[in-house]
């Protein structure tokens, strides 16, 4: 254990059913430090502030705290508590109905008479130390997010805590309540606390942060020095990408020459859940959205589809104005749209492979003219084979296809409607390599049979190898379209990791 | 949900009707060696002069009317919501209300006023059930708690309707939709039954009903983002749900010639979720199978009308019901259906295919 280190893990592995979790994972945060872990969603870090917080039991490595004898054994939150381990969650997870001294202090008072005055005292004391602008009498609800969040971490403080976690502290704070955090995390750093910074705010990484550790797929990439990694290597280091290996890709099949015609427009389109943007796709385009997990992607073309609530924004379809509030409407426009998410949106798994493929159609046949069995169980038939969906026949529930035939009966759902414009999201997630490849050059076909798509996926190969145009998202705005020759992967990187807000 | 559906995958097509049929055959087969007479159909003259068909047998099929209609509808609301309707029961004593109410404003029962009656009725349970439907699909109460306002006060409703009393309408007409129709045999609420079921029949024929229902009940997130308007589909549900609470609150009241806000379809809203269970409906809602729910409404009339052919004491039956409903629903369980499954592989294919059917699950 190095001298100034708090936490040291070592070699940790957790193993889930069917996963790697983590693998022979390193971890080191030192006293007074504030050490950002980075990594896309599934990298593992949930999993690894979970094994220190005793939440999940680790399958093997070791742990030492600073204060402990030998290796630290925490096999439950308490113990982790105990050790001096202290997290502060995302959400919020106080009593909004109590006052800030109640909250700060229950659970840990001692004794059988609770002499509140007292604790108000000393939740004071403690409040005006760390400069938290709270009363100790005042309900917590009403206090704004950050000051909740501070009130939080004031009582993880008060435990005597060595390690402080911050899980996304900053998501639901706007731009001055975050700096008014991050003045109490540069404090408590001060007074020689170690603090576990997850987040994925690029920004914010640089702005608080001494260290960086990125771990990928449960494994360590490295621990290194703020100063020493650059925006854009963090991003490459995230992603997996080595930006001085920048091996032309293989083209497989041609990239189609998109047409003049406009087939969609939108002008400051927003939703409940994206903020304004533009966007437009020419015919037999394939276009692609692109930006780390969370950084506004799916939203964008959940708006284009009017999946969540549209707020504002025109338009226009084939160069006509058209309005689009909901899943309806883009589908009478043309529109068809595979959700990110399968499981939740795509897929109605109790019904029947058949079922499932002509649903979008005879939605929009009408609610009275229902398609005749024949004419259902034909087209079912046609796409089964179109697609070589595995499938015990056409009656299976869709549920009890693996994943990459449930995708690929959402495909034929939307294909079988014949849009203009075909929005995938993620369609080839969590699916073998065979189908994602059979899924890329059937957009590349269809592109050639004249249909626009958007194509969204995790992995940027894919997306350079399908895309004529990327659209770059960073906090869930745009920030640079890519096309042509700027198609490389450091370029996209480097997009996402500093390129200008729209 | 996928052990539930590989289930239903291996039953295959009559899978889901197979053990209220089997509940259905074991209570012929005992009535017929406790006591073949119980299936004995006869013919006599009732008061009024015509001839009517007697018997068990009848008599079951004739009472469970009610049942059997208000279950269709239930079916619908339980696929759609994944929740039941409590307040049908209440909710039906109010359309009989309404019912006598338009007749009695009228000095004679006319086929027009009558046609005027069962419109009026229709009209006031839709806008009732709506009001449930409201509360269900746009402001997302759970079924059960939103259904319990009505099923609270809606007797008393009912009761305010009529002016509180219980009054009667004594007309040839109205006896003949309750009881038999001049010249017919068989028990006009049967008819009733047929009706229902052959425009519910239709109207799955003619719209695509069943499958925006079964994919609402299903995943109401995945059915939205396909263009299928879930509100509208839970509102319909209801809509349905209120016309066959009309039809059963007129039999009902037709049956006894007068309204009685107490005994009027008592009990019935817990009978119709019992006869859609029965019938192999998932409660949760999702696919559907509106025969089982018929099927179902009269297995419970049959037990009854058993128990009853048995002497044993009216007060007794239910305890006797709820011991029969038990292994019923036990029956149709998750659990012992997959064994139940499991055991028929290994009887039939031997151990090798049976191991390997149960990696599989």
């Amino acid at each position: 254990m190095q001298d100034d280190a708090v936490l040291t893990m070592r070699g940790i592995c957790k193993q889930f059913p069917g996963t790697k979790a983590l693998n022979n994972v390193d971890f080191t945060l030192r006293r007074g430090e504030i050490h950002a872990l980075m990594g896309e969603n599934g990298a593992g870090k949930s999993t690894l502030i979970k094994v220190l917080t005793g939440v999940h039991e680790k399958d093997g490595g070791s742990i030492h705290v600073d204060g402990i004898e030998g290796e630290a054994h925490i096999h439950s939150p308490q113990d982790a508590q105990n050790a001096g381990i202290s997290t502060v969650y995302q959400e919020i997870t106080l009593c909004p109905n109590l006052t800030v001294a109640e909250n700060m202090f229950i659970g840990r008072t001692e004794g059988q008479i609770v002499h509140w005055k007292d604790y108000e005292k000393k939740a004071a004391a403690i409040l005006n130390n760390l400069g938290i602008p709270a009363r100790p009498k005042q309900e917590l609800s009403s206090c704004s997010l950050a000051v909740q969040q501070m009130v939080a971490i004031a009582r993880a403080v008060d435990m005597n805590c060595k390690v402080l976690i911050l899980d996304e502290p900053t998501s639901s704070l706007d731009e001055k309540e975050v700096e008014m955090l991050f003045g109490l995390m540069r404090d408590l750093k001060k007074r020689g606390v170690g603090i576990i910074f997850v987040t994925h705010f690029l920004e914010q990484v640089y702005a608080v942060s001494d260290r960086i550790t990125v771990l990928r797929n449960g494994e360590l990439v490295g621990e290194y020095l703020v100063q020493d990694l650059p925006q854009v290597e963090l991003v490459a280091k995230m992603m997996g990408k080595d930006l001085n290996d920048m091996a032309e890709l293989e083209q497989f099949g041609q990239k189609s020459a998109p047409g003049d015609e406009m087939v969609y427009e939108a002008e400051r389109l927003s939703s409940s859940d994206s903020r304004p943007f533009n966007f437009r796709i020419r015919k037999g385009e394939v276009n692609g959205f692109t930006g780390l997990l969370g950084s506004g992607r799916s939203e964008s073309v959940r708006a284009i589809f009017g999946a969540d609530r549209v707020t504002g924004g025109r338009v226009k379809m084939h160069g006509k104005e058209v309005k689009i509030a909901k899943p309806h409407d883009a589908m009478k426009n043309g529109i068809g749209y595979l959700p990110e998410d399968r499981k939740r949106d795509g897929i109605i798994a109790d019904l029947s492979v058949r079922d499932n493929i002509i649903l979008a159609m005879q939605v929009m046949k009408g609610f009275f003219k229902p398609m005749r069995r024949g004419e259902m169980e034909q087209f079912a038939d046609e796409y089964i084979k179109a697609l070589s969906i595995k499938t015990a026949s056409q009656d299976t529930p869709v549920g009890s296809l693996s994943g990459g035939n449930q995708q690929k009966v959402i495909l034929a759902r939307w294909l079988l409607t014949h849009p203009d414009y075909l929005i995938l999201d993620e369609p080839t997630r969590g699916i073998d390599v065979g189908t994602k490849l059979e899924i890329q050059k059937l957009v590349l076909k269809l592109a050639e049979e004249n249909m626009s798509v958007t194509f969204i996926s995790s992995e940027i190969e894919e997306m350079l190898r399908t895309c004529s145009r990327l659209i770059v998202m960073r906090d869930r705005s745009i920030v640079g379209e890519l096309t042509g020759d700027e198609l490389t992967q450091a370029h996209v990187m480097k997009t996402i990791a500093g390129g200008e807000r729209q | 949900m996928s052990e539930r559906s590989i289930g239903k995958k291996k039953s295959g097509g009559v899978g889901q009707l197979l053990i209220p049929l089997v509940a259905l055959g074991i209570l012929l087969l005992f009535n017929l060696i406790r006591d073949p007479g119980f299936y004995s159909i006869g013919v006599a003259v009732n008061n009024s002069g015509n001839k009517v068909l007697t018997g068990n047998i009848v008599s079951i099929i004739d009472s469970a009317s009610e049942l059997a209609i208000i279950a269709m509808g239930m079916t619908l609301v339980t696929a759609a919501c994944g929740g039941q309707d409590i307040s049908v029961g209440a909710v039906g004593t109010i359309a009989g209300s309404i019912f006598v109410k338009t007749l009695k404003a009228f000095p004679e029962v006319t086929f027009g006023t009558l046609l005027l009656a069962i419109l009026a009725c229709c009209a006031v349970t839709i806008l009732f059930t709506s009001f449930n439907g409201t509360l269900v699909s746009v402001f997302k109460i759970q079924p059960m708690i939103a259904t319990l306002i009505l099923f609270s006060c809606g007797r008393s409703i009912a009761y305010w309707i009529v002016g509180s009393a219980t009054p009667q309408v004594d007309s040839p007409i109205i006896s003949a939709m309750g009881m038999t129709i001049p010249g017919i045999p068989i028990p006009t609420p049967i008819f009733g039954v047929v009706l229902v079921g052959l425009i519910l029949a239709a109207i799955f024929r003619l719209t695509t009903l069943r499958l925006y229902t079964e994919s609402v009940g299903v995943n109401q997130g995945a059915a939205r983002l396909n263009g299928i308007n879930p509100v509208g589909i839970k509102m319909l549900s209801f809509v349905i749900l209120g016309i066959c609470v009309a039809v059963a609150g007129i039999i009902g009241t037709s049956r006894m010639g007068q309204v009685s806000h107490k005994t009027l379809l008592i009990d019935i809203e817990m009978d119709a979720i019992l006869a859609v269970a029965i019938g192999g409906n998932n409660l949760g809602g999702g696919r559907f199978k509106i025969s089982g729910s018929i099927l179902g409404a009269y297995i419970i009339q049959m037990l009854t009308t058993t128990l009853l052919a048995m002497r044993v004491d009216p007060v007794n039956i239910k305890a006797y019901k709820a011991i029969v409903i038990i292994v019923i629903v036990m029956a149709g369980s998750p659990v012992v259906k997959q064994k139940l499954t499991a055991l028929w592989h290994r009887i039939r294919f031997g151990g090798a295919q049976a191991a390997a059917s149960k990696g599989v699950n």
